[in-house]
């Protein structure tokens, strides 16, 4: 007994200070996680529940959405990456010669689109790419090309929710990567000067593997938005034309809020978690190392 | 013999050099910054679009050639907007307070919640990023990395399990529903964690010689030390809090009760839907507070980035 109460007088102010947060997180973050896994064996809907052992999981597997929707998503997935990953290295390379006035002046520019929401965004794009009078099918117009049915043909919609994202070029690997080309000390470059190194090479044998946590980094984050993909996908086609934008969040909205099935949109969410979790672990089997300078 | 002015002398050659090279150094930038800006001027293009089609009168933005610069800017659409999108009830604890025209409901609606959100979350995470980072207690490294494991888990995952606890709880269609399972974080108990780490511990022992109660000790000292990160981690509340649509659009389905983003949403998805003008004054004055705030809080949107990225 005395022990207890030496305990809580020790500690009770601790756990004071941490209580509300780690309810909050049992509560809507732990408890739920945990209930996701219980409702993926589940028939569940608002009135009852049952067992259902691994059909959930059949169903997903041999349902030919969710492949197609998985199909969808990392097509998305892997052009996003790689053309953000490019396009900000690129901008942050470019950046470099500039004063800090400037270079702070353009991140301030990349970021910008970022700070306002992607519901916002995504029906601009709407307009943009609004067959009769939008601004891409004027542009075409105006070098005699026909017009393009951006987000309702089937065959090009996906590629214009593409399209939509990478043309904006990513604030936050602006940002990170100008950091990291400014971290870079200058003697290594005059050294390889000293050695007779030219551009191409300083660029290909020092910045960019110096630059390999940053870029592990901005990988992984966008790989997993990009896996995430569900806002402008869900404005802008709904994932149709006949189900060709269809992505693996918005078939779990949908099986969760059109179809009600909780059981089998709790499946497909761990799933897509799975999925996730492979790649990022993937990617840091590869590209982590440790560098130092 | 030659060893006359085939060479020039070391100086000259050396200024010509330097010269030529500052010359081509100058051209080389000017092209670089053209570059730059074209690919700013891409990326920047979608929000010049938003507020150019907002002050264009509604009937010029279904006709060709769409106006690159407006050439009537107008707040028409946003007057109508006003008037056109109905009158609604803030309703809050369960009450009716006011009438007001429901874009402007929305607008109370997401700032009201956005600022509550973030207020709660900046306290507690601090509360618990400073009992993590200075005060060792049985269980303190478990749930640490109980709190780390759950970042990796994509939001999705809790999407249903939340909805049928806040069903089962009747809080479906209101604010309290679309509020509370959104205060449990845990990335900004990371980032408070990392940062009061880093702090000198000898000012908090001083206020607890001086008699302080710990929740004292707390207020005056671990606050006004931590208020950078504390800056930082309310920033991107705020921003995500102001955004969030998933949730939102799960929770609400009374119109009166709509955020923003979801209001939205639904104009895109009601007879309005094809009235770009109506529909981007809308949005303008949905983005309009987050660019505010930005410009505003540049520097500490930068450092929450690369302090984002320590931890990858």
């Amino acid at each position: 007994m005395a022990k207890i109460t030496r305990f809580w007088h020790r500690y009770k102010w601790s756990y004071f200070f941490i209580a509300p947060s780690m309810i909050l997180f049992f509560l809507f973050i732990g408890y739920p996680v945990l209930r996701a896994v219980v409702l993926a064996f589940q028939k569940v809907s608002l009135r009852s529940t049952e067992w259902t052992g691994l059909k959930n999981f059949v169903d997903v597997f041999s349902s030919r959405l969710f492949l197609d929707s998985m199909w969808h998503t990392f097509v998305y997935a892997l052009f996003v990456v790689a053309a953000w990953i490019i396009s900000s290295l690129a901008v942050a390379a470019l950046l470099q010669p500039f004063s800090n006035r400037v270079q702070s002046l353009f991140r301030g520019a990349f970021y910008l689109p970022y700070v306002t929401s992607i519901i916002v965004i995504s029906l601009v794009w709407i307009y943009i790419f609004q067959p009769e009078y939008g601004f891409f099918n004027w542009v075409l117009s105006l070098f005699g090309l026909p017009r393009v049915l951006w987000l309702q043909d089937p065959n090009i919609a996906l590629w214009s929710l593409i399209l939509s994202t990478i043309l904006i070029i990513p604030g936050t690997g602006v940002v990170l990567y100008s950091a990291s080309i400014g971290s870079i000390p200058r003697e290594l470059y005059e050294a390889a000067e000293v050695e007779g190194a030219n551009a191409v090479q300083k660029w290909w044998r020092i910045t960019v593997p110096l630059l390999k946590p940053t870029t592990l980094y901005l990988m992984v984050i966008y790989t997993i938005a990009g896996f995430q993909v569900f806002e402008r996908v869900y404005i802008m086609t709904g994932g149709g034309p006949i189900n060709r934008t269809t992505t693996i969040v918005q078939l779990i909205y949908m099986t969760a809020f059109s179809d009600f099935n909780f059981g089998r949109a709790s499946a497909q969410a761990l799933v897509l978690f799975a999925i996730i979790a492979t790649i990022s672990f993937v990617q840091f089997r590869f590209l982590s190392t440790d560098v130092e300078y | 013999m030659t060893t006359e002015p085939a060479l020039e002398s070391p100086a000259t050659s050396a200024r010509t050099q330097s010269a030529g090279r500052n010359w081509s150094d100058r051209v080389w930038k000017i092209i670089i910054l053209v570059l730059l800006i074209g690919a700013a001027a891409v990326s920047l293009f979608p929000l010049y679009w938003l507020f150019v089609t907002a002050i264009t009168p509604a009937s010029a933005t279904v006709k060709l050639p769409p106006e690159v610069i407006p050439s009537n800017p107008t707040l028409d659409n946003i007057t109508n907007l006003i008037q056109l999108s109905g009158t609604g009830g803030l309703r809050v604890l369960g009450l009716e307070w006011i009438k007001m025209p429901r874009m402007l409901l929305w607008f109370v609606n997401t700032l009201l919640l956005a600022l509550i959100s973030t207020g709660i979350h900046v306290l507690f995470d601090t509360m618990a990023g400073y009992a993590f980072a200075k005060r060792k207690f049985p269980g303190s490294n478990v749930l640490f990395w109980l709190i780390l494991a759950a970042l990796m888990i994509p939001g999705q995952v809790t999407l249903v399990p939340l909805y049928l606890m806040i069903t089962q709880f009747k809080l479906v269609n209101t604010f309290a529903g679309v509020l509370l399972p959104g205060l449990a974080d845990v990335i900004g108990i990371f980032l408070l964690k990392q940062y009061i780490q880093t702090m000198p511990s000898e000012l908090e022992e001083a206020a607890r010689m001086d008699g302080a109660s710990e929740w004292k000790t707390f207020t005056s000292v671990i606050v006004p030390l931590a208020a950078p990160a504390m800056a930082v981690t309310a920033i991107f509340a705020f921003q995500r809090y102001w955004n969030a649509f998933l949730w939102p659009l799960v929770v609400l389905q009374n119109p009166d009760l709509f955020t923003l983003q979801v209001g939205l949403s639904y104009l895109y998805n009601s007879e309005f839907g094809t009235n770009y003008g109506l529909l981007m004054s809308g949005a303008a004055l949905a983005s309009i507070p987050m660019i505010i705030f930005f410009f505003a809080f540049q520097r500490y949107f930068m450092q929450g980035l690369r302090v984002g990225a320590i931890k990858g």
